[in-house]
Order: C-alpha cells, then sequence, then structure tokens
C-alpha cells in the first residue's frame, strides 16, 4: 500500500469523489480516502501500487492526475524535513532520467522567478538528468494550497506524476466544434462524468432514453460501451439534413461501430423487452422547463397539463 | 435499424407486454443493408447472454438467414471464430433502413424510416402517464 495525492479540478466538487469510487467499483481496486474536503482540490487516497492508481484515474473527468506523494506539511521546513527522512531511499531510482518539475499553486501566485528559486530549494534529491518541458521521463510536482485570500499557505504536497486523467476528452467531444447539437445538448464534460458514474466500458450496452442530439452516447461509446437511445422527438435523432443529425456526430467522433440505433418512442409507452439486456441508463430527463415535455396520447384534457420528473424519478404534474 | 435492436424491443402498446405474440416484432417489406462494423469478438460473447435466442431464430429465418444453431450457442462453442463473426453479421451489420415492424398480438405496424424506427402510439392505443407507474414496468 502506498499513499497518492488527486489532483481534482475545483468543479462538480459534489460528484468528484462519487466518480473516484465509480472508477474503483469498474476497475476493483481498493480505495481508502485519507483526506478530502469539498473546499480543496487535493484528495490523498492509499492504493495498493501504481498500477492501481494508473487504472483508477486514467479515465477521470473530473481528476487532472494523480502523483505519488513523497511528503505533504502545512511548511516547507517541515516538508523538507520529511522528503529527507522518508524518501532518501526513491532519490537513486531519479538520479540521471529526464524530468521536469512543476508548481501547482491553488489559491495563490507564484512568478516565474519565485518558481525557479522554489523548484531549485529541492535540488539536494541530486537529480542530474537532463531537464525536459515537453515529453520529461518523469514529472515531480510541488503542490501549495492557499487560503481564499492568497495571503497565508494552509499545506504544501511534493509527488510525482504517475497517471493524467481524461480531461482532454473534454475538448475532443466540445459541443462548439460537434456538427450537430440543439439547445439542450448536454456539455461535454458532464456527458463524460455521467459515463464514468455509470460505468461505461467495453462490451456493455449503455441506453439514453431521452437521447435527443446523442451527447450521453458519445461519452459512453467513448468509453467502450455499446450504446442505443430513443427520443419521443423523431426530429431530434433525424436532425436537420444528412450531415447534421445523431449518426452524423457518430462518424465525426469514428464511433459509429458502437452505435446500435436510435429509435423514436414515449418513455410512458416505451418498447422496451423485459429482462436485464441493458447495462446502465444515462439522461438528462426533462423537467418541461427548458423545452417543455411532451406526452403523447392523452385523451383528456385534465391530463394534458406539463408533467415533469422530480429527481428520483418520479413523475408529477406542475 | 439492427437486427439485435429488434431483439431487445417488443410492441409499445401496453396490453401487449409480456404476450407471446408480440415479440418479436416481425419484419414486412423489409429493405435489407449490410454495413460494415468493428468486429469485437468479446462484445459477441457479452452480448448473446442477453438476446432472446428464439426470438432471434425468428428474426433472422425472417430475413432470410437460415444456418442458426437450434440452441444458443455457449461455452466452448463461443470459440468459434466464425461462429461470432456470423452472428456480428447478423446481429450488427444486418440493418432495415426502410420497412415496417409488426406486432404479432394486437397487428399494429410500426414505420422504419432511413433506418430509425418510430414506436409512438396513435391516442387509442396509448396512455398517459399515472403518477410514477410509468415506470415501473
Ligand atoms: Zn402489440
Amino acid at each position: 500500500m502506498a499513499q497518492y495525492l488527486i489532483r481534482l479540478v475545483q468543479v462538480h466538487e459534489s460528484f468528484r469523489k462519487p466518480e473516484i469510487f465509480a472508477l474503483a467499483a469498474l476497475e476493483n481496486i481498493n480505495v481508502e480516502v485519507l483526506s478530502y474536503d469539498e473546499s480543496s482540490p487535493f484528495c490523498t487516497v492509499k492504493l495498493h501500487d501504481e498500477a492501481a492508481a494508473r487504472a483508477l484515474i486514467s479515465r477521470s473527468i473530473l481528476s487532472k492526475a494523480i502523483f505519488e506523494l513523497w511528503a505533504t506539511s502545512s511548511t516547507y521546513k517541515d516538508l523538507h524535513a520529511a522528503i529527507r527522512q522518508n524518501t532518501a531511499s526513491k532519490w537513486v531510482h531519479y538520479k540521471d532520467c529526464s524530468f521536469k518539475f512543476e508548481v501547482d499553486a491553488y489559491q495563490g501566485k507564484r512568478s516565474a522567478a519565485a518558481q525557479k528559486e522554489l523548484i531549485e530549494s529541492f535540488s539536494y534529491m541530486g537529480f542530474n538528468g537532463p531537464i525536459v518541458m515537453r515529453g520529461a521521463d518523469e514529472t515531480f510536482c510541488i503542490f501549495e494550497e492557499w487560503d481564499g485570500s492568497g495571503t497565508s499557505l494552509k499545506q504544501v504536497w511534493m509527488g510525482r506524476l504517475v497517471a493524467r486523467g481524461s480531461r482532454d476528452a473534454i475538448t475532443t467531444y466540445d459541443l462548439k466544434k460537434r456538427c450537430y447539437i440543439s439547445t439542450t445538448s448536454m456539455d461535454a464534460e458532464l456527458a463524460l462524468l455521467t459515463a464514468n458514474l455509470a460505468l461505461a466500458a467495453p462490451g456493455k450496452v449503455i441506453y439514453d432514453p431521452f437521447v435527443g442530439t446523442g451527447s450521453f452516447l458519445f461519452a459512453a461509446a467513448h468509453f467502450g460501451a455499446y450504446v442505443t437511445g430513443s427520443d419521443i422527438d423523431g426530429r431530434s435523432i433525424r436532425g436537420k439534413d444528412r450531415k447534421r443529425n445523431v449518426k452524423a456526430n457518430f462518424k465525426q467522433y469514428g464511433l459509429e461501430g458502437r452505435f446500435l440505433d436510435a429509435w423514436v418512442a414515449d418513455i410512458t409507452n416505451n418498447p422496451l423487452r423485459a429482462g436485464r439486456w441493458l447495462d446502465g441508463i444515462v439522461c438528462d430527463p426533462p423537467y418541461g422547463v427548458r423545452e417543455g415535455l411532451k406526452v403523447l396520447g392523452t385523451r383528456d384534457q385534465a391530463r394534458m397539463k406539463e408533467v415533469f420528473y422530480l429527481e428520483n424519478g418520479e413523475a408529477a404534474h406542475l | 435499424m439492427k437486427v439485435l435492436t429488434v431483439n431487445f424491443l417488443t410492441c409499445a402498446v401496453k396490453a401487449c407486454k409480456g404476450t407471446a405474440l408480440s415479440f418479436p416484432l416481425h419484419f414486412r417489406d423489409a429493405e435489407l443493408v449490410q454495413q460494415e462494423m468493428d468486429f469485437h469478438p468479446t462484445f459477441v460473447r457479452n452480448v448473446l447472454l442477453r438476446v432472446d435466442w428464439e426470438g432471434l431464430k425468428v428474426t433472422a429465418a425472417e430475413l432470410g438467414f437460415t444456418t442458426l444453431p437450434a440452441e444458443k450457442p455457449e461455452g466452448e462453442a463461443l470459440d468459434n471464430e466464425q461462429l461470432l463473426k456470423d452472428l456480428h453479421t447478423l446481429l450488427l451489420e444486418t440493418q432495415v433502413t426502410e420497412g415496417k415492424l409488426v406486432c404479432g398480438n394486437c397487428q399494429h405496424e410500426y414505420a422504419i424510416k432511413e433506418g430509425i424506427p418510430n414506436f409512438l402510439l396513435p391516442n387509442h392505443l396509448g396512455s398517459a402517464p399515472k403518477s410514477e407507474a410509468a415506470f415501473v414496468e
């Protein structure tokens, strides 16, 4: 067992731990959270080994990266003391490799000169290899957490990079670059995060009953799942023309091979066969606010009031 | 619309759910195309567990594929790469672009256009959601 530092992003905070636990479940990894705070992007965990750390975070959307934790303290004096005391046996492994040091100051600012000075204060570890800015063999990072006003340092960490998360995928699936979207298309970050929470993975079948322009399906297919979806509005699936529709989006991303089908259906009268053929359902249920909810087959005026679905999935009348 | 998807769906009319005649839905006037898809043996093995084999045999026969094994392949049979490829071709690459899906119980016809089937029901067959009951099925 060893300690690792996860550098989270400071957005969608309440989904960060659930995402880590989802990925741990998916990869069958034991994770013990040692420190976590909703107001901080730094989370320390105990994991079996580096392979577990890599497997845990490689798919993460709300983690920038995971680091082997060398030391942490509230002052630099104590940090250096802990590094000397606990990690001296590791130094020799990194004596000759190419490397770089980064400084990651949360809520704090450091000039380039101050960063350089800070990095040089770690030179006692005796890394003599070439310093490389791109493609270094090893990346070390000094993390600082400052208080909200940026005046006092709360905590510092030092670690070695093990693996980066999947935040690059947010750019790949950016709505601005997608062939076909609508006003209700789910943004890429939330769609990818949802796919992680749903444990989308190769060999699985994931379904979106409110598929719209397909955002959740691309995210789940990105992680290897086969995907299918339905929508009450066939126009959203068929799209505007031959180049702007759900299928065209799959083509754009090279994910056609994982697209089972999209069909038109009202979830309240759906054609799903009973039985366990699905691994997961991902969706952004209509709340009847942005687009209004359409329900077909109403027979009387009293029932034609708008219906919206509560977060627990229950339908309610406005 | 892929053969695999047909195997996952049935008639949208509530009264038809669970009736023997409502599954599988039957293709009528189906225009078939073969569209190449990436072959992933693991997915075929995995998805076979979720396929209703009797239903698949009916669908396959209606589309002119008559060589399916009588029993769902399992165990060592799934090491046969050619069998998996054949199933991949049937389940994923065989697609209906135009035509109808017909329920054998209520005879309702669902149109397929540009590969997209439409399961919306006319007023007299559908029903409005009654609180959460619509989700419980
Ligand atoms: Zn029927």
